[in-house]
């Protein structure tokens, strides 16, 4: 099949980018070896956390760590460019309300307790801003595993916040019937959320418990289609402000995402084929023809006028190290940037030190597009985003979701400036 | 295990997100869910006998696999590891039966008003439950009565510049003769000369009811009958979207064959959609299509998906003037082949394809199409809306007449 574009990979970056593309009346496919990141990131959009110290606002930082970090992803878009990605997402996904912005990063608490600065934040989780302190009371749910609301109430407690501003902060057990199952996991509860019945419980359970002015957090599983109506129901029934907290993966928020993601994606007519890894290309000098996929049977060749590579890096499989330590892109087996000199250390023993490897990618043109040793773009019409791009250390810098949709959308752009 | 299969195992790295997208473990806490039964209870199985039977509320829907980011093979790794419990602890008697399509067609068949009856009968069906474990109220086809092969001998496929093989697999020669009369037909419009050699099961019922040397003998004998055609360099064509998967791949990575004859048929193999589409890529589909003024939900099954192929049904039917089809999101309709026929499994099977048969009927469509036989027999069942093979679509707007 021929399309206008091809896309791989189906994490934040890939999705951003095809639906972007889909919007503008494009044939779009996208092929991935699994879905991405989504489920394990929060549905929170982080530009800018942590440049030296924490980040009050990203529009202010980001020229002076783009200065110091000429390497990074962000010094390859404008600032422009990203504030008009987080106002895209924000309209394209407005089921979900994000608030915030550019301007200023909201505090939010993490299920450990940390007060993490962030840009972009779905109305769920809004209320959780601590930013002008409060009184906050964290709801644990027996039987789900990986969330210990005593543990994040008395770390909570010690954060330090702008202006002197200050938390209090305590925590309730909530014990809900739960069938024949032992424990459930936060895809289980967020179902259960979806039910009247099961909201009804939470409520009975709660009512006598809140302390007036308290401001109420659940871990991150109210839901998933219906997120914002079963948000709204509890505020109004508990008669207090309710958020969500980001929870280990599986991400709920995330989920929401990737489904109205893909679900605006085939509206569009766009496909998107999971389990399906870009195993080679199809190519005319400088020009890329097409991808070769792996399929049941044998090799299936998809051909596209454009193609955008937002396959992730380590984590995902976009990059690859083997025993040896060397390094390779895997679907094009695209020159790398930032990898250590050969026979040069690889590692630091320490698992937080700055690590040698952590910038490791594509070092790409202002058109996203993957250099090759020369540097010179290796085709013209293959752009990349996300992950699998250089000089970034998102778990630093708290820039992962940020990262991938400016680049993402900065792609599309791309893309449609040079069809256009 | 197979090192492809093993090695993929040490990929895990405990993620989650297969266990977020498996519809089985949604729909029952009998199944705990992919990464649970498979990765994370394998080292359990290291020597040692099977840990616990939740294994067998696995349905091998392959969803885990097709979605998991680190390429690791989770449902074959629970298909093996379903055989293994079986294995240990004997086949049961039902399983055994309804794993053997064949059997039950030649059975069947000659008696087909008889059987057709006593499987619609509500009495018998109840022994049937008490006495089987086959669900009283599980779908059941209806035996046609006269087989696809039988309607292949007489027929006299035109001489063509081309050949093709039809592998047309059970269902549709003893429950669905017509799909596989209009899937020659639409063959040699477009300039096929269609062969139609003697088939017989290509074991996938055995393979997913755990018992793999059956499944083995079966796909060898299959696939010696269809491989001088491969070698030929014939393509060899299916319209039954599991079974085609089974000789493509799962015969190979799940039940570890190692043999030439499989080898070449999987190369040679293609779902009938795939290759109507590969035609039409090279500009060699007949394409004055009839406008057919429908609006179709389809819904691409799970073995179909994990093709990696794309849905080439949604391809071809926006070649078809006014024809509208809608691209059901629902996962899976529940059945999984046998699964939902087991009395223990029809409240999850059901309970898995609700969402599907709500999309079905919310569409307000007279036909509903689907690639895979046991998944369309289930979509009818619990939408009440007509599911037929895409090729039905494609052979009226061809105007080669009524089904």
């Amino acid at each position: 099949m021929t399309y206008d574009v091809v896309v791989i990979g189906a994490g934040l970056a890939g999705l951003a980018s095809a639906l972007r593309l889909a919007d503008e009346g494009l044939h779009v496919l996208v092929v991935a070896k699994g879905v991405g990141g989504t489920h394990l990131a929060p549905a929170t959009i982080d530009v800018l956390g942590y440049a030296d110290g924490r980040v009050e606002s990203p529009a202010r930082a980001l020229p002076e760590f783009v200065a110091a970090h000429p390497e990074h992803p962000y010094g390859r878009v404008s600032v422009e460019l990203i504030r008009a990605s987080l106002e895209w997402i924000r309209e394209r996904l407005d089921g979900l309300g994000y608030r915030g912005g550019l301007e200023e990063n909201v505090l939010l608490p993490t299920a450990v307790g940390v007060a993490k600065p962030t840009a972009l934040v779905p109305q769920t989780m809004a209320a959780g801003d601590l930013r002008a302190g409060g009184r906050f009371v964290f709801v644990g749910l027996g039987g789900l595993k990986d969330f210990y609301p005593a543990y994040l109430a008395e770390n909570l407690a010690r954060a330090e916040l702008p202006n002197g501003a200050s938390v209090s902060a305590r925590a309730l057990e909530l014990g809900l019937p739960l069938g024949r199952e032992g424990d459930v996991s936060g895809t289980g509860f967020a179902r259960r959320f979806e039910q009247s019945a099961f909201r009804d419980q939470v409520v009975r359970g709660l009512e006598q418990r809140l302390v007036p002015g308290e401001i109420v957090g659940f871990p991150a599983v109210l839901g998933f289609r219906h997120a914002q109506e079963v948000w709204q129901e509890l505020e109004t029934r508990l008669r207090h402000p309710v958020f969500e907290v980001p929870t280990l993966p599986p991400s709920v928020g995330g989920i929401r995402v990737f489904e109205r993601l893909t679900a605006a994606l085939r509206r569009k007519g766009a496909r998107v084929v999971v389990g399906t890894t870009v195993s080679g290309s199809e190519h005319n000098r400088k020009t890329l023809e097409g991808v070769v996929t792996q399929t049941a049977g044998r090799p299936r060749t998809y051909r596209a006028r454009s193609f955008v590579l937002a396959s992730g890096g380590f984590a995902s499989g976009g990059l690859q190290m083997d025993s040896y330590g060397r390094v390779r892109e895997t679907a094009f087996e695209l020159a790398l940037a930032g990898l250590p000199a050969p026979g040069g250390q690889r590692f630091e023993p320490g698992y937080f030190d700055e690590q040698p490897l952590d910038g490791a990618g594509l070092a790409v043109d202002d058109a996203l597009r993957p250099l090759d040793p020369a540097g010179a773009p290796a085709f013209e019409n293959l752009h990349a985003a996300g992950a699998t791009l250089a000089g970034a250390t998102p778990w630093r810098e708290a820039s992962g979701n940020g990262i991938s949709l400016a680049t993402g959308y900065a792609a599309a752009s791309a893309i449609l400036e040079r069809m256009s | 295990m197979t090192e492809l299969v093993r090695d993929s195992l040490d990929h895990c790295v405990k993620c989650t997100i297969c266990e977020t997208f498996c519809p089985f473990s949604q729909a029952t806490p009998l199944f705990p869910g992919p990464k649970y039964v498979g990765p994370q209870a394998e080292r359990y199985r290291a020597g040692a006998a099977s840990p616990d039977v939740s294994v067998d509320y696995c349905s091998g829907c392959g969803i885990c696999t097709r979605v998991c980011p680190q390429g690791v093979k989770i449902a074959e790794i629970n298909s093996r590891a379903r055989a293994r419990l079986w294995e240990e602890q004997g086949i049961p008697l039902r399983n055994q039966l309804i794993a053997r399509p064949s059997v039950l067609g030649r059975l069947g068949t000659p008696v087909a008003p008889l059987a057709n009856w006593t499987l619609r009968n509500r009495p018998l069906r109840w022994v049937g439950e008490r006495v089987l474990g086959v669900h009283r109220h599980a779908p059941l086809p209806r035996f046609a009565g006269r087989t696809f092969q039988r309607w292949a001998k007489r027929h006299v496929s035109p001489a063509a510049e081309r050949t093709v093989v039809y592998f047309h697999a059970c269902g549709t020669n003893y429950y669905e003769p017509a799909v596989g009369r209009m899937t020659v037909e639409v063959l040699e419009h477009n300039g096929f000369h269609v062969v139609v050699p003697p088939q017989d099961c290509c074991g996938l019922p055995l393979q997913s009811n755990g018992n793999f040397p059956a499944a083995r003998a079966y796909v060898r004998r299959l696939a010696a009958r269809l491989a001088p055609y491969a070698r030929d360099g014939c393509a060899i064509v299916t319209n039954s979207t599991s079974c085609g998967l089974m000789l493509k791949r799962e015969a190979q990575e799940i039940l570890d064959l190692e043999d030439e004859d499989v080898r070449v048929v999987s190369e040679a193999m293609f779902d009938l959609c795939e290759f109507l589409l590969l035609l039409h890529e090279h500009g060699e589909l007949r394409t004055e299509f009839l406008p057919l003024p429908l609006t179709v939900p389809y819904h691409a099954p799970c073995q179909q998906q994990s093709h990696g192929i794309d849905k080439p049904a949604l391809d071809l039917f926006s070649l078809i003037p006014q024809l509208e089809a809608i691209e059901l999101d629902a996962d899976c309709c529940g059945v999984a082949g046998t699964y939902g026929l087991k009395k223990e499994k029809y409240e999850i099977s059901m309970a898995v394809g609700e969402r599907l048969f709500d999309q079905v009927r919310e569409a307000e469509a007279d036909v509903a199409a689907c690639d895979s036989e046991t998944c369309r027999w289930q979509i009818e069942y619990g939408s009440g809306v007509h599911a037929v093979h895409p090729v039905e679509l494609l052979h009226r707007a061809y105007g080669l007449g009524e089904p």
